[in-house]
């Protein structure tokens, strides 16, 4: 039998795990119990309880932002934006970051055990929205005795997350800084989603979503997904200049089916070093999660009435060469914010690198998040960093 | 023209404190095109104004981010359309008009989404940009207007007279206005429209719907 995913029911990580009478209800009306947070913090909370940022992490992420990885033993996947001295700066904020809920990190997910059985829930576990995730981290919120929040930072999926928490907690989110996101998913990015789900579940061993039980792994469905997903992600001028048609350790085409191409063979790598700590389950739901998320539709079909009244300050950025969340979708959110009155700033950077642009070395992201963050502390009364 | 601090208050430009003397305090204030944000700094500061901007350069965002003031990357031409009626108090453009694409659109919408206007411009109907054009047969380059014809943003220059006239064509009741020489200090009070024209380098408007 393969070994069961030990992250998912006894991480590496911090863990909050709540009484069984504590169960996190969902927007389906089914209901999670016991709820368990895998997360991780870093920095130190100060004595007001004000200096608390949170970060959303995206699809394929997890709450180890910025230390060695448990699994891949890698560094964690924002280092570049968190840590001493960066722009969300450890020795200044109290950092947190949790594992969503129906991840396989350690927080309630598919590759959990279900008390109830004792084994895993595989796809009996119920599906969550972005809203569930945000409920969930609101607990682990509560229970680290925070109030409202100094900031609520993530990108795509994060972002989703972040518009959530500032419309079902507008009290408990000083500031918001949502990154390469949108308020809704679109039919494009429904169908992407669409056909990494098919991916996975049409392959053998995936077994109905009973893998784990039946001791198998879709380890190709799950690659080819992520694979599909990666090209998404990045954009076409990148792809161009990192690899163009260049061949992969060959002179000559050899008329097979081989990975001729540096491309071909980038993204198989992509593929073959994600399924060794992603759970195939938790892919379907975590894409279902971010397909679901509709925030115009959550209110009416109105976006600034999921922001009314809010006292929120907000902070968005997006990415020129961006498909996947595309500027206009950041825009359609800073329309509707200016309609609900509320505080909000906008800027477009300009990178080639596509959707991924967030998660890498992009010093105008850096300048902007960390100039937000800072007004945003000062005009809490947070301290500087290093007194 | 922003200079070094002097004692505790920074030196503020003329034209700036011109407009704050028209913006009332605690106003919910739109600076359409707000650079860097100091005008918008300043009347946060001084007038406890409730400051939104609009600014089309990256860097001027950051800036503008960096201050704790709440500015979206864009334009006057394109996104003024996405605003509600009458959310502002008071719509600045500070030394833009010149270089919107079209002046009396971004003028209208600056008047339906807030119930006053302040423009402030450099006035083409000066002395000496009048002597330029008569003298030399081209087109005038000064000292605040140092581009060449051929890569100036600024494609609409105006007269204070034509100001005037389209403040006219709006049906916008003029406040108040103010008239500045080349060193930033007031040209005469009550003076005629022509003598402003001829002896100002920038004028600024305090606008207001209706007659």
């Amino acid at each position: 039998m393969a070994p069961r995913n030990t992250e998912a029911d006894t991480p590496r990580s911090e863990v909050l795990r709540l009484a069984p009478e504590a169960a996190l209800t969902l927007e389906s009306g089914a209901t999670i119990a016991p709820l368990q947070i895998a997360y991780q913090t870093y920095g130190r909370l100060d004595a007001a309880r004000a200096n608390a940022v949170l970060i959303c992490h995206a699809l394929t992420g997890d709450q180890h932002v910025a230390n060695i990885h448990p699994v891949t033993g890698k560094p964690g996947w924002w280092t570049s934006m968190v840590g001493p001295g960066r722009p969300i700066d450890t020795d200044r904020f109290f950092v947190i970051c949790a594992n969503v809920i129906g991840g396989c990190m350690g927080s309630s997910g598919p590759a959990s055990t279900d008390p109830a059985t004792g084994e895993p829930y595989g796809t009996a576990f119920p599906v969550v929205t972005i809203s569930d995730m945000v409920r969930a981290q609101a607990r682990l919120v509560d229970h680290l005795g925070i109030e409202t929040l100094l900031a609520v930072v993530g990108g795509s999926m994060g972002g989703m997350q972040v518009l959530a928490w500032a419309s079902l907690f507008p009290e408990r989110v000083f500031a918001a800084m949502p990154i390469a996101s949108a308020a809704k998913h679109t039919a494009q990015n429904i169908a992407f989603h669409e056909v990494g789900r098919q991916a996975v579940m049409a392959d053998p061993d995936w077994r109905r979503g009973r893998y784990m039980l039946e001791g198998t792994r879709p380890v190709k469905g799950l690659s080819v997904a992520r694979m599909a997903a990666h090209i998404t992600y990045l954009s076409e001028p990148a792809l161009q200049r990192k690899f163009g048609r260049k061949l992969q350790d060959r002179d000559a085409p050899t008329f097979s089916f081989d990975a001729d191409f540096q491309v071909e063979s980038y993204l198989r790598h992509q593929g073959i070093t994600f399924v060794e700590r992603f759970d195939a389950n938790s892919y379907l739901y975590l894409t279902r999660a971010m397909d679901y998320f509709d925030l115009a539709a959550d209110n009416g079909g109105s976006l600034a009435a999921a922001f009314r009244g809010t006292g929120t300050r907000f902070c968005l950025i997006s990415f020129t060469s961006d498909w996947l969340f595309p500027t206009a979708d950041s825009r359609q959110i800073v329309h509707a914010l200016n309609a609900a009155g509320a505080s909000v700033s906008f800027v477009e950077i300009e990178s080639d690198k596509g959707h991924d642009a967030f998660l890498l070395e992009e010093p105008n992201l850096f300048a902007t998040a960390s100039g937000f963050l800072d007004a945003a502390a000062r005009a809490r009364g947070v301290a500087e960093a290093g007194r | 023209m922003t200079g070094p601090e002097h004692g505790i208050l920074p030196l503020v430009r003329a034209d700036h404190r011109l407009v704050a003397g028209m913006v009332a305090a605690g106003a919910r204030v739109l600076d359409v095109g707000c650079g860097d944000g100091a005008l918008l700094d300043f009347l946060a500061r001084a007038k406890a104004v409730d400051a939104r901007g609009i600014e089309l350069s990256r860097e001027g965002v950051a800036a503008c981010v960096a201050r704790g003031l709440a500015v979206i990357q864009g334009d006057a031409d394109a996104d003024l359309f996405d605003y509600p009626d009458d959310c502002f108090d008071y719509v600045i453009l500070s030394q833009t008009l010149q270089a919107t694409r079209r002046p009396k659109v971004v003028l209208e919408q600056m008047l339906r989404i807030g119930r006053n206007a302040i423009v402030s411009f450099p006035n083409f109907g000066h002395w000496r940009i009048r002597g330029h054009l008569l003298l030399h047969g081209r087109m005038p380059v000064t000292e605040n207007l140092p581009d060449t014809w051929y890569d100036t943003p600024n494609i609409h220059f105006c007269t204070i007279r034509d100001f005037v006239a389209l403040a006219g064509a709006l049906d916008a009741r003029i406040m108040r206005a103010e008239a500045l020489d080349a060193a930033g200090r007031p040209v005469g009070v009550r003076m005629p429209w022509w003598f402003w024209n001829l002896m100002a380098e920038q004028g600024i408007f305090w606008l207001a719907r209706g007659k």
